[in-house]
């Protein structure tokens, strides 16, 4: 078995994709793909794909786990058996375990969770294919399938990976650089605030690498607001228009 | 969501009394911001470990044991040996800790602290390979917390080093067969090549401060540990808890965390 490191830079500076350091990967976003859900989003980036559902506020079952005072937040990050190389097993890993906890706790923060004591709201997110940047799609997708369910926010939550390949500063990671990079850095923020709700590494970055690591991510997660707040726009474009076709 | 944990409740007195202080620069139990509580660490408390440690972080007790045993390395890394870190949160520890499998709390603390052994490469892999593809150490090195008092991470990753420097790696022999067994008559101690440590600060109403104990940990805003390695550099950092970071106040974690982490390290080479 090979287990060769390929080069991730090229001479002229280039990416394995081609891109730049500073380059995200094609961005599409959806609001409002699933008609069950009261909020839904759908983000491809690169070769990953999400989809994000949420469902509430609603009554907390059992009772007993609602809180006097907010609502209850729940969170399920799930990865499809055929959405990677290997079928993975559709038991939750431990892996899934910590994202889902830890996209959870990206997203909290821009919710305004005291208005619905007693409540539960729940996020289902399903990676339908893999290809690195999956918790951070994952919470671009969450946080507009909470919009799209007319939950109250202080902003929405954008997030991009970044890291360190053949030496080099780059944004928004695929699987291959993820893998044989020296370091990677998911992070998320609420860009109108300047709040970071995620924040990970994994690999070795001196303290300067680092900074440079969140001022590129931050960079990232801005031109990603961009990108959500067009797709938010267009939802209610649509909207609008049903409304008036009904009306003729 | 099974796996989803009840948090300890704090009283809305107590918490204000918390935030109250620290506006005055105090804390709950009179530290400064930046003061660790006290520190103690005893390695080989458990005999019929390989290698353990126990750490208090004042109230806080954790106990760190490895086993060591032969196993078949993964496919994709015929010619390393295996590291697996787990933790338990036993119901003795805590009011909130309930039997059962790990929660996402513990599987949280594991993989923080397994981060942060694996990205500082304090075990060589490699060197506990011994037949490639079909014969390697395996590590198991668990995490038992005693007591709880908030500051998880940095207990169970201190511990972990101090456990991971008092192992002893048996010698192996080859059967007849062809089979490899552990000859427990012969040891050496395991290499240890990095000393990763975890500093967690809190962002507790807007201050930030170290090694918060429970009482900070529940009026917290967000927790960020960031475990450096012995070059100075980090090697995993995690945010943790509801709330949120500005960019100043991550910067300035990051530079505590520094500057803390050789105080906290001297504990274990000492």
């Amino acid at each position: 078995m090979s287990h060769e490191k390929p080069r991730l830079i090229d001479d002229e500076g280039r990416r394995v994709d081609g891109r730049r350091p500073d380059e995200l990967r094609p961005l599409h976003i959806e609001v409002d793909v699933l008609a069950n859900a009261d909020g839904s989003a759908y983000v491809e980036q690169g070769n990953t794909k999400v989809l994000a559902a949420v469902y509430g506020p609603k009554e907390m079952h059992p009772r007993h786990l609602g809180l006097p005072d907010r609502a209850v937040l729940r969170c399920r990050y799930h990865m499809a058996p055929f959405s990677v190389e290997h079928r993975k097993s559709p038991a939750p890993s431990r892996r899934e375990i910590e994202l889902s906890k830890v996209i959870r706790e990206a997203l909290e923060p821009a919710l305004f969770l005291e208005q619905f004591p007693r409540t539960a709201i729940d996020v289902f997110i399903e990676v339908l294919q893999a290809d690195g940047g999956t918790r951070c799609a994952s919470i671009t997708a969450a946080s507009l399938a909470l919009a799209d369910a007319g939950i109250p926010m202080r902003d929405l939550v954008a997030a991009c990976a970044v890291g360190k390949v053949d030496g080099v500063i780059v944004l928004d990671l695929n699987d291959l650089e993820d893998k044989y990079g020296e370091a990677d850095v998911p992070f998320a923020m609420m860009p109108g605030l300047g709040e970071v709700t995620l924040f990970q590494m994994d690999g070795v970055l001196t303290p300067e690498e680092l900074t440079e690591c969140v001022k590129l991510a931050m960079e990232g997660c801005k031109r990603i607001y961009v990108k959500q707040k067009e797709a938010l726009r267009e939802r209610f474009i649509r909207i609008k228009k049903e409304v008036e076709a009904g009306e003729e | 969501m099974r796996w989803m944990a009840r948090e300890p409740v704090i009283s809305k007195m107590r918490k204000k009394h918390v935030l109250q202080l620290l506006s005055e620069g105090k804390r709950i139990d009179g530290r400064g911001k930046l003061d660790y509580r006290e520190i103690r660490v005893e390695k080989g408390i458990i005999g019929t470990a390989e290698g353990s440690a126990m750490v208090c972080l004042g109230k806080t007790e954790v106990v760190v044991g490895v086993k060591v045993g032969l196993n078949v390395p993964f496919p994709d890394t015929p010619d390393e040996g295996v590291l697996t870190v787990n933790a338990e949160l036993v119901p003795l520890a805590s009011p909130t800790f309930e039997p059962g499998p790990p929660d996402e709390r513990a599987i949280e603390l594991a993989r923080v602290v397994d981060r942060g052994i694996r990205s500082s490469g304090a075990v060589d892999l490699k060197k506990l390979c011994i037949v490639p593809g079909k014969k390697a150490y395996i590590l198991f090195l668990d995490i038992y917390v005693l007591n709880y008092d908030g500051n998880l991470v940095d207990a169970s990753a201190l511990a972990a080093l101090a456990a991971l420097l008092d192992t002893k790696l048996f010698g192996y022999q080859m059967t007849e067969d062809g089979n490899v067994v552990l000859d427990k008559s012969v040891w050496r101690p395991l290499e240890v090549q990095d000393y990763p440590v975890a500093v967690t600060v809190a962002n507790v109403g807007g201050e930030l401060i170290v090694d918060p104990c429970l009482d900070e940990e529940l009026s917290m805003d967000a927790k960020v540990t960031i475990t450096v390695n012995k070059d100075g550099n980090i090697c995993a950092v995690q945010k943790s808890g509801p709330g949120s970071f500005t960019v100043e106040q991550l910067m300035e974690a990051i530079d505590i965390a520094r500057e803390k982490a050789p105080e906290l390290r001297s504990h274990v080479l000492g």
